[in-house]
């Protein structure tokens, strides 16, 4: 299961991001993930769990936005949602397409908690994945 | 009440609350989740810049022949160029031995649960290698057709492997693999006459409908078929990315993809 090396990437990141931010506690963590990057979401939200206790992110939600799968076709110019696995221009039937989402595995932005209070905020008490 | 900070505990050891407010911040980061191991793949792709090695990064399902490709790829350029190989397998050094066996330096990562290859575990065995003696190094991933399409290693080039006995359908069952390939191998094509439900075309309709656009060929290694292609492909590949380079083709074929990082 790789969603665990790629969550101990994403906590890497969320832990300079808070040394730089003076942060100690994540409250909230938006990534963006598209079907064809390999990572499925309720694998990532396993790894999540398993890695996060200790972590500044121990506290925090994951918010995970499903990107669609679009494709530009480089003959007729259009764009078109398409299925995960038949990336062909659904107009005039080509395969020369450009993919213009669907890819995405990104870390959009974090909320931190300036200071080390989870107590004082109450959807702490019930954050989840 | 506590007197010190005012709180509703009564265990005189707790952590006093600090009088100002807790302020919540948000930071924008917009980056790769992998961009920790896209850093240390960054800096292999440097030193293979700088060292002129061109790095060729094999990934299929296990049994596709990678393993069986390497060795008639070295038998066939061992004279003109020095090759290095990275053999990655959950256990066992059998594939680095087959490599060594051919007087080729090869070095096993061993990686025990993980299914894939990443950029720190490249990291610990390149060390090993006088890179500035090496021409192409070759990488034989983990033997999965998902997870190490995700890793970047540093590579110049993904060569995907699909053999006819897997079927013609995997392109499209494993999308994320497929696309990720610079070039697609159909390799033992010599079990055609017996997997009579394994179709060529059907195969690599299945690759350009996950918008696979890098160029297909057909190899037969133990038979030698398709090995002359598959060569010149990579001479191409090692041509282009050192343009001082001046290789002859031995068979004209000029359908090739450039390597691309």
């Amino acid at each position: 299961m790789h969603e665990l090396s790629i969550c101990q990437n994403l906590l890497e990141q969320v832990e300079q991001i808070a040394a730089r931010n003076h942060a100690r506690c994540a409250t909230r963590i938006v990534l963006s993930i598209g079907p064809l990057s390999g990572v499925v979401d309720p694998l990532l939200r396993q790894a999540f769990d398993l890695l996060r206790p200790g972590s500044v992110a121990e506290h925090a939600d994951l918010d995970i936005q499903a990107c669609p799968v679009v494709v530009l076709c480089t003959d007729c110019d259009k764009e078109s949602e398409v299925p995960i696995n038949q990336l062909v221009c659904p107009h005039c039937q080509r395969w020369q397409t450009t993919l213009v989402s669907g890819d995405e595995l990104l870390l959009l932005h974090i909320e931190f908690l300036t200071q080390d209070q989870p107590e004082n905020v109450n959807h702490l008490e019930n954050a989840h994945v | 009440m506590c007197k010190t900070c005012g709180c509703d505990s009564n265990d005189h050891q707790h952590k006093h609350l600090p009088q100002s407010a807790a302020a919540l911040k948000r930071v924008d980061v917009h980056t790769h989740i992998l961009q920790p191991e896209e850093v240390v793949a960054d800096g292999h792709r440097q030193v293979f810049a700088k060292d002129k090695v061109l790095v060729v990064n094999l990934m299929s399902s296990p049994g596709a022949g990678k393993t069986q490709l390497l060795e008639n790829t070295i038998q066939a350029l061992k004279d003109e160029l020095t090759i290095a190989v990275i053999e990655g397998d959950l256990d066992t050094e059998n594939d680095a031995q087959r490599i060594r066996r051919h007087g080729i330096q090869a070095e096993q990562i061993t990686t025990g649960t993980a299914c894939h290859l990443d950029a720190a575990m490249i990291a610990s065995v390149l060390p090993r290698f006088s890179l500035d003696n090496i021409d192409i190094l070759f990488i034989e991933n983990v033997g999965n057709l998902i997870c190490p399409a995700c890793f970047d290693l540093g590579q110049d080039a993904n060569v995907v492997l699909l053999s006819v006995p897997e079927g013609d359908d995997k392109p499209e069952k494993y999308p994320v693999m497929f696309r990720a390939a610079d070039l697609m191998l159909i390799t033992k094509t010599d079990y055609l006459p017996i997997a009579t439900e394994f179709s060529i075309s059907r195969a690599e309709h299945s690759f350009r409908r996950i918008g696979g656009s890098a160029p297909v060929l057909e190899l037969a290694a133990p038979l030698d078929r398709g090995m002359s292609e598959w060569i010149d492909w990579l001479l191409f590949a090692y041509a282009n990315k050192f343009s001082t380079l001046s290789v002859a083709s031995s068979s004209g074929h000029t359908d090739t993809s450039h390597a691309t990082p």
